[in-house]
């Protein structure tokens, strides 16, 4: 009864965090912003939905299947994050306007 | 023409939750899978309208984190477990398919 409550506890909390992370990748104004904003969905969204599955299901096999799906989500989300800012930012996608600092453009002028 | 758009968000928003929360009969499992289908709502509309090709892969792979929790919150809602096998080679397909893209995108081919 009571790990229900608390598995219910870490669903809700990552449903609420999917649901801004979403409404922040709809309103943001710029594609590094917007990604910075959603990734926001993998680390408390997703993750704490699984690890609530985890907490009510217990270590039978549904549980290590969730298990398996948090190291996974955890280990791959942030590489493909890197590598599509990286490329939009080779791609000369521009940043917006309220923008004030940046350093990765700074640094590529200065090896030149 | 900005406070229009804002309101007709606000209006969506307020009508679904009035919709899934207050109106619709279920248990609460369905009413949450409800709620991420909606957040899969918005993602698409990204999809379509992103002004450049940085905002639809990016889309394109929050969408993906967001199936992995739908994907677990049906197998707790019909307790069975090979959602979370669809659920893993999805994970690892949106993966796969992201760092493809932004190779793609960065202007170098596969094999380099």
């Amino acid at each position: 009864m009571i790990r229900e409550l608390i598995g219910m506890a870490f669903i809700l909390i990552g449903i609420m965090f999917d649901f801004f992370g979403v409404l922040g990748l709809v309103r943001l104004p710029d594609v590094y912003n917007r990604l910075q904003a959603a990734t926001k969905c993998v680390t408390f969204g997703s993750a704490g939905i699984l690890f609530g599955v985890f907490i009510i299901q217990g270590l039978n096999n549904f549980g290590f299947k969730v298990l398996i799906g948090i190291v996974f989500i955890f280990l791959t989300s942030p590489v493909s994050a890197h590598a599509i800012s990286r490329a939009a930012h080779r791609n000369k996608i521009p940043l917006t306007k309220e923008s004030v600092v940046d350093q990765y453009q700074e640094d590529n002028e200065l090896k030149d | 023409m900005r406070q229009i758009r804002w309101l007709l968000g606000l209006i969506i928003i307020a009508a679904f939750m009035y919709g899934n929360f207050y109106v619709y009969d279920a248990p609460i499992l369905y009413k949450l899978v409800n709620v991420i289908l909606f957040c899969v709502l918005f993602v698409l509309f990204r999809v379509l309208f992103g002004p450049t090709a940085a905002d639809r892969i990016v889309a394109v792979d929050i969408m993906g984190i967001l199936v992995i929790g739908l994907l677990a919150l049906l197998g707790l809602a019909y307790k069975q477990s090979f959602f979370m096998d669809i659920g893993l080679i999805w994970a690892l397909l949106s993966f796969i398919a992201s760092l493809a893209f932004a190779k793609i995108l960065e202007g170098r081919y596969l094999d380099d």
